[in-house]
């Protein structure tokens, strides 16, 4: 059986990679995808807990978190859509309409 | 079961009237606005009437509460009034002059645009000064103070946009402020030492102590803060500077506020706080050497001015010093006295010199006025009345109450006498020098210079257009007749024992002031005391001391005549002397012409240092080095930081996403700290 410690670790890993992209990656979408990146990570380690401890209700939160990454995925393109739409680009360092 | 007369009504009639007057007085037209001021006045006038009809039958002192004000520990001031003889004289002189300087001031103010503001503060100060005579206590009795200081205030400055008028009215304020401080530290004295104001209790607890002959004691220091109160607003030395310069305001402000009635409130205060000066004998020295000064001081400054006004304001303080020195000798009913007499004859001299200025058109110049008397007889004949009463000529109002108050200042010292008689000699020379330049001689005006020789007049007067010189209208001289009859009569209320007469107006405030009294004569002892030694120490002198005293009345009338012939030698058979004699005189001359420089004394020794030190201490350093440098420097400071703060909310999300992970990182960096801890 695999350890525990090996899923933490990818799930680790996984996450740093999101974080990582997030911070550096200036196209929208890679930035996106990063994010979907760190919500996987943190589901892994949830089935991966719930597998450990075998108690159901990570595996619950784990659909939860599915549940709401969809909504946001779908919410989150809809924007991307009608930023690109209206700015005619991808790159977050020109969508500063906020700035100060 | 004493009746109760509403004394409240007397103050709040005239506070009712101010109320109407400011707040609609606008709308109002003039008709209105003087019946609202009249009536007002004249009911707490009427109703004081009344009070002095039921009084007899009244067990005096006569007290009545209203409502409570303050209740604080131990300590309780109410609203509360007390009537006895003192304070019954007071209210009808008050109420009574107060009323018909009203009437006359519907003739005087017809003209001016502040009519309705005028009879509101008119009336708003008779409030207060009723106040101040019927309180049941020293609070109360401040507030009515510090309330006719405010009115005197506002109406020396009612012509507000002339500058010596805005100024006048501050500096009789600031001045008044000194007296009134000294006046609340022998307040907190009393309240800390008997636990009360009120009168009666406060009277009864210190008429149990012996009187403070050796050295200065509680009740000398009381009795002399009470005297700066007193020196404030009565306009004594050295506090007196206020009062010529309050001659700005309109005449009868002058005559109702600066002669008859609000500057005597300090002679009504020692009088009613005689319980505490006749046990600090060292005090009552105080005041009767102050008092006697003042009176010489301010009239030999009276020689020499030239004002119409400015004569009569120094005239009010020398004869408020007359008062004070009264007092000083114990012989409160003679200055109580001499105040009634002084109210009916300096108000009418006042409201006379008013229709003299408003005759010839403003100008108050004596230089530039005489021969008046063709043009203006019934204030020529009303100022004559009032000039006779104020010189002592027998038997107007003004020679029975100072010759009471020479009589009694010579059986405590015969300086105070001597001083007192030299004075009233001045005060019958300058009076009569003013009657004289004003009515008597040739116009020397330029109302009318096509009909008279104005030649010799070396000053250019501005043409008012005003038409002639004209009589007042009779709303104007009703009340100087009136008056010109009190002035006549009102002294022989007390007519003295030498002549012929029983002093009656001593005898009726005789329970105010003797009740009370300590074994206090040995200090102003007459010789052959027959009065039973308790009760009557003050009692009317005995009868062995007739002779004398007839033969000191008779100095007095020929002191007044001496002066009345001088004045007459010098200006009119004369007129070129005077002239002369100034210009021999010199330096003193104009020491006395410039008022002895007190005023420029004053400038250099307080205002300067004080203006200098507030701007330079207070203003630059303290205000704006201190107080508004600590405001800016922490409002410097918090946008000095948050201007370096303020950089981390770039608006690049990028940079929000990269502190939310360093703050994560923080997070669990601590986690595992903890953790491995």
């Amino acid at each position: 059986m695999v350890p525990l410690s090996y899923y933490l670790v990818l799930s680790g890993i996984l996450f740093a990679c999101g974080v990582t992209g997030f911070l550096i990656k200036r196209n929208i979408i890679t930035i996106f995808m990063s994010i979907e990146l760190m919500l996987n990570g943190v589901n892994l380690s949830f089935v991966a807990f719930a597998a450990h401890w075998h108690a159901l209700s990570g595996q619950v939160f784990v659909f939860f978190v599915m549940v709401v990454a969809a909504a946001e995925a779908a919410v989150g393109l809809a924007i991307i859509i009608a930023v690109y739409r209206t700015r005619e680009t991808l790159n977050v360092d020109q969508v500063n309409l906020l700035k100060l | 079961m004493t009746p109760n007369l509403h004394l409240w009504l007397i103050p709040l009639l005239p506070l009712a009237g101010a109320a109407i007057n400011g707040l609609f007085g606008k709308r109002f037209s003039r008709q209105t606005v003087s019946a609202v001021a009249l009536s007002f006045c004249g009911a707490a006038f009427a109703w004081a009437l009344f009070v002095a009809i039921r009084f007899s039958s009244l067990a005096v002192p006569h007290m009545e509460r209203l409502a409570p004000w303050i209740r604080a520990g131990q300590f309780s001031a109410d609203f509360a009034f007390y009537l006895d003889q003192l304070s019954l004289v007071m209210l009808l002189v008050v109420t009574g002059v107060g009323f018909l300087i009203h009437i006359y001031s519907v003739g005087y103010m017809w003209e001016d645009a502040g009519f309705y503001r005028f009879f509101s503060y008119l009336n708003l100060f008779m409030f207060f000064m009723l106040t101040l005579i019927l309180a049941n206590n020293y609070l109360l009795m401040f507030v009515g103070w510090e309330g006719v200081g405010l009115a005197s205030y506002l109406l020396i400055g009612f012509w507000f946009v002339k500058d010596s008028a805005a100024s006048a009215g501050k500096k009789a304020f600031i001045v008044n402020r000194i007296g009134d401080f000294g006046f609340l530290i022998g307040l907190f004295l009393l309240i800390k030492h008997f636990g009360t104001l009120t009168f009666n209790q406060l009277f009864s607890a210190i008429a149990k102590l012996s009187p403070e002959t050796a050295g200065a004691g509680l009740l000398t220091s009381i009795a002399l803060l009470l005297m700066v109160g007193a020196a404030g607003k009565s306009a004594q030395i050295p506090l007196y500077v206020w009062l010529p310069d309050a001659m700005e305001g309109p005449t009868p402000v002058s005559a109702l506020i600066h002669a008859a009635t609000m500057v005597t409130a300090g002679v009504y205060m020692v009088a009613r706080s005689h319980v505490i000066f006749e046990r600090a004998p060292s005090a009552l020295t105080v005041v009767a050497i102050i008092g006697v000064l003042t009176a010489l001081f301010a009239a030999t400054i009276g020689v020499a001015q030239t004002d119409i006004k400015k004569v009569l304001a120094y005239s009010t303080i020398s004869q408020l010093g007359y008062m004070f020195l009264a007092c000083g000798v114990a012989a409160f009913s003679a200055g109580i006295f001499h105040l009634m007499t002084h109210a009916f004859f300096k108000g009418l001299l006042f409201l006379a010199a008013g229709s003299v200025i408003h005759a010839v058109g403003g100008e108050q110049d004596m230089r530039r006025m005489g021969g008046l008397r063709h043009y203006i007889p019934w204030t020529f004949w009303t100022m004559t009345i009032a000039t006779l009463a104020i010189a002592g000529i027998p038997p107007f109002a003004g020679f029975f109450s100072k010759d009471e108050i020479l009589w009694r200042a010579y059986q405590a010292s015969w300086i105070y006498w001597l001083i007192g008689l030299f004075t009233a000699f001045l005060t019958s020379f300058y009076m009569f020098r003013l009657l004289f330049l004003t009515f008597f001689g040739q116009y020397r005006g330029e109302l009318q210079a096509s009909a008279h020789t104005a030649g010799h007049n070396p000053h250019d007067a501005s043409a008012h257009g005003h038409g002639g010189i004209h009589e007042s209208p009779k709303v104007m001289l009703v009340p100087l007749v009136i008056l010109a009859v009190l002035s006549v009569v009102g002294g022989w209320v007390g007519v003295p024992g030498s002549l012929g007469g029983s002093n009656r107006f001593d005898q009726f405030l005789g329970p105010v002031f003797h009740n009370t009294t300590p074994a206090l004569n040995s200090e102003h002892a007459s010789a052959g005391e027959t009065a039973p030694p308790e009760q009557q120490t003050e009692g009317p002198e005995p009868q062995t001391g007739h002779g004398t005293e007839l033969a000191f009345t008779g100095m007095s009338v020929a002191a007044a005549a001496l002066g009345l012939l001088l004045a007459w030698w010098l200006y009119l058979r004369n007129p070129e002397l005077p002239d002369r004699i100034a210009a021999s005189l010199g330096g003193f001359y104009h020491a006395v012409v410039n008022k002895y420089y007190v005023d420029e004394l004053y400038a250099v020794l307080f205002v300067k240092p004080l203006v200098d030190g507030s701007t330079r201490i207070l203003w630059h350093g303290v205000d704006q080095g201190m107080i508004d440098k600590a405001v800016n420097d922490s409002a410097d400071a918090a946008r000095e930081l948050s201007d370096s703060v303020r950089h981390m909310q770039s608006g690049n999300l990028r940079s929000y996403a990269g502190w939310v992970a360093a703050g994560a990182a923080c997070v669990i960096a601590y986690m595992i700290w903890v953790g491995v801890r």
